[in-house]
């Protein structure tokens, strides 16, 4: 018995000094100097809820929390709708199907800050340039007004992720049994009825698993962020990741900014628990 | 009659893929192209093919990302991310299911619940308090990503052990193995499939990861992204250059990719759906 537990904490020493001192402490240690006057290293007031007071009168967080929620709204209905289309096209028995999903998913392996600077080129130089030939004055001056560097978020993030989403449509699609479908089309169901009371139903819980990541990853969004529109025009489309970086290391405000990374967590938490909720609750049912 | 409708169908949805597919590549395709270009061509026109190949372009933003250097760094810190993470996560997914208790439970909720922290909600404190330790450099920002991705690691290993019948560990022991020889020569290459998802899946964040080399290296050492992000901002409006360099650094990528494919999507897929 004895000699049974020693194997075991040496098997985990590793991983709970990794989680622990990398992100257990700093998570608890975090939330406590959030109630400070904390400069990073040392602080020498407890402040109580002051911090947790000013930022949710202050325009430039709640702002970029609106942002985040709109940009995460759009992108989750956007990102779903593409990667079941995507799954349903390249499920199909066509020729370019395994070279197809190859060309979908390739994005997600290009990290988002490269892949920012790319579309960077694409809306302010390739845009402008298609404007000028065709005469679309729409098309001309993206990025530089926060509607324009909103939806321009939003396509590098739906061409970036949809290939992700993809993929998951597809591993449930493949699940579904064969003469489930055929059976329907020797009773005359047509394509839109076959998809409507067989391949919906049964990819729903995919939905379940992509609207958790996609809700997550929208909200946590960084690098395409930084190097898309770098927040701008006039910090318009900043959402709560960069918020949260730029008060603490260009404006040195570090307690400031812990308490808005307290918030930040809170949102994503009760975000993903109530998805956890809402998907257990479904499994019961069925 | 009624299998020629199909096949015609057949025939569109894939002329539609096809155009999809074309239309995926195509902010590829426009990087590629105007990499080549000089200065002067491309404020002329980003649409056209290049008059010659301006090959210096590539050869200016080599030398400027300090590309060899910054690949080194790169696979130096992920290569040593992976290693670690590959076997302290599959020593720990291997004793906690093994070992079935309630503390072995709450452990396991632990790693499983801290997924949902985001890192911005430990960046401050993690940055404050491992400056303070003089960590702030390679080696800790490896050990930060054992930390960061063990949890997910250890939730695969974990799933993927009761795939893994008790009676080898019995055997084993019967032949007078300790748990070290026993997880390292029977139950460590068993999960050498899983083993593959979780390097994928790690290796796809760790290689692209920008914000905490940041804060954690100095230029340096800077990773490809990182250096990237210096890079770029050096050459703002001269899209001649900075395009050639976005070019050089996915080129590895590109080629692992080529190699890869199938193993990737398949890790992907395992990896999303678990």
């Amino acid at each position: 018995m004895h000699n049974r537990n020693i194997w075991f904490w040496l098997f985990l020493t590793p991983v709970i000094l990794g989680l622990g001192l990398v992100v257990v402490i700093p998570f608890i240690y975090g939330f406590i100097f959030s109630f400070t006057d904390w400069n990073g290293l040392t602080a020498t007031k407890f402040l109580g809820f002051e911090h947790y007071i000013n930022l949710f009168q202050e325009d430039e967080f709640m702002s970029s929390i609106w942002f985040t929620v709109k940009f995460a709204v759009v992108t989750v209905i956007l990102l779903n709708i593409m990667g079941l289309g995507l799954a349903l096209l390249v499920t199909r028995n066509i020729k370019t199907n395994n070279l197809l999903r190859t060309v979908f998913f390739m994005p997600n392996l290009i990290g988002g800050l490269i892949l920012g600077f790319i579309w960077q080129f694409i809306f302010v130089s390739v845009f402008d340039d298609i404007g000028t030939l065709f005469g679309i004055e729409n098309l001309q001056g993206w990025l530089s007004t926060t509607s324009t560097g909103f939806w321009g978020l939003v396509i590098l993030t739906a061409w970036q992720m949809a290939g992700y989403i993809m993929i998951i449509y597809i591993a449930y699609l493949e699940n579904i049994p064969k003469d489930l479908i055929e059976a329907a089309k020797i009773d005359g169901a047509n394509g839109l009825q076959r998809f409507k009371s067989i391949t919906f139903p049964l990819v729903a819980p995919a939905f379940t698993v992509s609207m958790f990541l996609t809700l997550s990853m929208a909200f946590k969004i960084y690098d395409q962020n930084l190097s898309l529109t770098n927040g701008g025009p006039f910090n318009s489309t900043q959402m709560v990741a960069m918020e949260i970086v730029r008060t603490a290391f260009s404006d040195n405000q570090m307690a400031y900014a812990q308490a808005k990374a307290v918030i930040f967590f809170l949102i994503v938490a009760v975000i993903a628990l109530t998805q956890v909720y809402y998907n257990k609750k479904r499994e019961v049912e069925m | 009659m009624k299998k020629n409708k199909e096949k015609r169908n057949l025939f569109s949805i894939e002329i539609l893929g096809i155009a999809l597919g074309l239309l995926w590549i195509a902010p590829f395709y426009l990087m590629l192209v105007n990499a080549f270009k000089t200065k002067r061509e491309i404020f002329s026109g980003v649409l056209g093919l290049p008059e010659s190949l301006a090959l210096e372009n590539f050869k200016q933003a080599f030398i400027d990302l300090e590309f060899l250097k910054s690949l080194f760094n790169s696979v130096l810190i992920t290569g040593l991310s992976i290693a670690v993470i590959i076997l302290f996560s599959s020593m720990a997914g291997y004793a906690l299911a093994r070992n079935k208790s309630k503390l072995s439970g709450i452990i396991f909720f632990t790693f499983v619940a801290a997924m949902l922290i985001p890192f911005q909600s430990v960046m401050i404190p993690l940055v404050s308090i491992f400056g303070q330790a003089n960590m702030l450099n390679a080696g800790g920002l490896v050990f930060m990503y054992l930390g960061f991705g063990c949890s997910l690691s250890i939730f695969l290993y974990h799933g993927a052990m009761t795939g893994v019948s008790k009676t080898m560990d019995e055997a084993a022991i019967i032949d007078g193995a300790n748990r070290f020889q026993l997880f390292w020569y029977i139950i460590f290459p068993l999960l050498k499939p899983i083993s593959v998802t979780v390097g994928i899946l790690n290796t796809i964040w760790i290689w692209n990861d920008y914000l905490l080399p940041s804060l954690v290296l100095s230029e340096a050492n800077a990773t490809i992204p990182l250096k990237m992000f210096y890079f770029f901002g050096q050459y703002t409006k001269q899209w001649h250059l900075a395009l050639a360099g976005l070019t050089i650094a996915i080129i590895p990528v590109i080629i692992g990719y080529f190699f890869a494919q199938k193993q990737i999507i398949k890790g992907v897929s395992e990896g999303a759906v678990k």
